[in-house]
């Protein structure tokens, strides 16, 4: 017996909405925050994850007010990434009721806000999310992106990932921009190399398209944990299910 | 003064906002707060000492508020909930950091051993252990009521404790190796796990904490 592996729906937020792109552009709606909450809840979901994808500032505010209004009902893990610059920002969705906030752009445009974000309020709920792509115009495979995916970096992933536990990230989120939104699964290759050079949790992200594609990410991919979306949000499958049939293939689930 | 019925105690570390939404979740009906007053911690019915991030941190700003005694005397005559850091705090000395801890029971804080931290197949077991765990509870207990054995809470630690005295264990987890993941002795409880995220298990233990006659 160890540690459940962690089936995390995830929500995508802008304008108060959940929206859901695909290869991070066309967005669709697929509802209100707290009723998705509740439902993944639920249905026995072991963590829950918002991105909040709003690229002005100017809407800030409202994911706080959504994060509070999940954390009053909801007792369970929340992640909340998007748009964090500085360790102020850190300290305001931790207040709003996030567990952990989950950096991504600025870790690479500043990566000392990951290490005093860490040293501040513990590598425990300090996230480092890693868009990788795959690249064949350099030395390593899976390139860092930033900005929602438009801008390459010219940094390895696997290398960068190293950087960022070193540094005091906690977990990391790794999504793979080929697969984001395709259906066709995790990109396991990229996520067995970054698990195999750390010794933090990642959670898989991108791509998921049905329930095997979930425990590939564990068994192929050494995922301690899998992020979905757009499966769950438009009834597919519900999280249930996805626990029904990891169990059946022989991963310890809650 | 007006009389607190839950105490949480805030000395700076970590988010407490989670623990107080619980409690007031399943005790909608009773005056809990955030406190870091030691007057009101000491005035209040039953305290909970939540806590996040590094041990050293955290018994440092616990001693900046002059927060050590009221914990100290709070876990003598009042239910006494403690939650991860909270629960480490009480033993006498951590390996994080190298230092010494409230000294309310003999026993250690020690750090996962790399070289232990493997499944059943030889894999590589991450640290911090993150995620849901299955808690064996050790006997009865009035804070495990209505909870079955075995049931999974959600886990984020890197270090855990290892008390001198085993009577202290009140529940043990397997990661991968057997650890004391609850104590409980007299009018104090305390856990590894964190029962404010730990869904409807966790609710039932703040359920059974208010209700606590010890």
């Amino acid at each position: 017996m160890g540690c459940a592996k962690r089936i995390i729906p995830c929500l995508d937020v802008t304008n108060g909405r959940v929206v859901k792109g695909v290869n991070f552009l066309e967005l669709r709606d697929a509802g209100d925050p707290v009723e998705i909450a509740q439902r993944y809840n639920d249905q026995g979901a072991d963590e829950l994850t918002f991105l909040d994808i709003t690229a002005s500032s100017d809407d800030r505010d409202l994911i706080l007010h959504i994060i509070e209004r999940v954390a009053e009902q909801i007792f369970i893990p929340l992640t909340v990434g998007g748009g964090v610059r500085k360790v102020e920002d850190v300290r305001r969705l931790l207040n709003a009721g996030a567990d952990k906030v989950s950096i991504n752009t600025t870790a690479v445009l500043n990566p000392q806000v990951v290490a005093d974000a860490a040293s501040r309020f513990g590598s425990q709920c300090i996230v480092v999310a890693i868009d990788a792509k795959k690249v064949d115009n350099q030395p390593f495979e899976w390139e860092v992106f930033t900005h929602g995916g438009r801008n390459a970096t010219g940094l390895d992933a696997v290398e960068w990932a190293r950087k960022m536990v070193s540094l005091g990230a906690g977990e990391l989120l790794v999504t793979s921009m080929d697969r984001d939104g395709t259906k066709i699964g995790f990109n396991n290759p990229l996520n067995k190399a970054i698990s195999d050079a750390v010794e933090v949790p990642l959670i898989a992200s991108g791509g998921v398209g049905n329930l095997q594609h979930l425990v590939d990410g564990v068994t192929l991919g050494g995922a301690d944990a899998v992020l979905a979306a757009s499966i769950f949000h438009y009834g597919e499958f519900t999280v249930q299910q996805a626990k029904d049939y990891m169990r059946q293939h022989g991963l310890e689930i809650r | 003064m007006n009389r607190l019925q839950v105490a949480v105690i805030d000395y700076g570390m970590g988010n407490l906002r989670s623990v107080a939404n619980a409690l007031k979740a399943v005790a909608p009906d009773l005056h809990i707060e955030i406190t870091s007053d030691a007057q009101q911690i000491a005035a209040a019915e039953r305290v909970v000492f939540p806590g996040q991030g590094a041990m050293p941190d955290c018994i440092r700003e616990l001693d900046t508020r002059g927060l050590r005694q009221a914990v100290i005397d709070a876990t003598r005559d009042k239910p006494f909930l403690g939650i991860c850091i909270g629960l480490q705090m009480l033993f006498e000395h951590s390996e994080e950091g190298d230092v010494p801890g409230l000294a309310i029971y003999p026993g250690e804080v020690k750090r996962f051993p790399a070289e232990k931290m493997l499944d059943a197949h030889g894999g590589k077991l991450k640290v911090p252990h993150m995620g849901w765990s299955q808690v064996q509870q050790s006997g009865a207990h009035a804070l495990w009521q209505d909870i079955p054995d075995l049931a999974r809470f959600y886990y984020v630690h890197s270090y855990y404790v290892a008390p001198t005295d085993s009577a202290l264990t009140a529940a043990t987890t397997a990661y991968p190796f057997d650890y004391t993941c609850a104590i409980a002795q007299d009018n104090v409880f305390a856990v590894q796990f964190h029962p404010e995220k730990s869904a409807e298990s966790g609710l039932q233990l703040l359920r059974n904490f208010v209700n606590w006659k010890p």
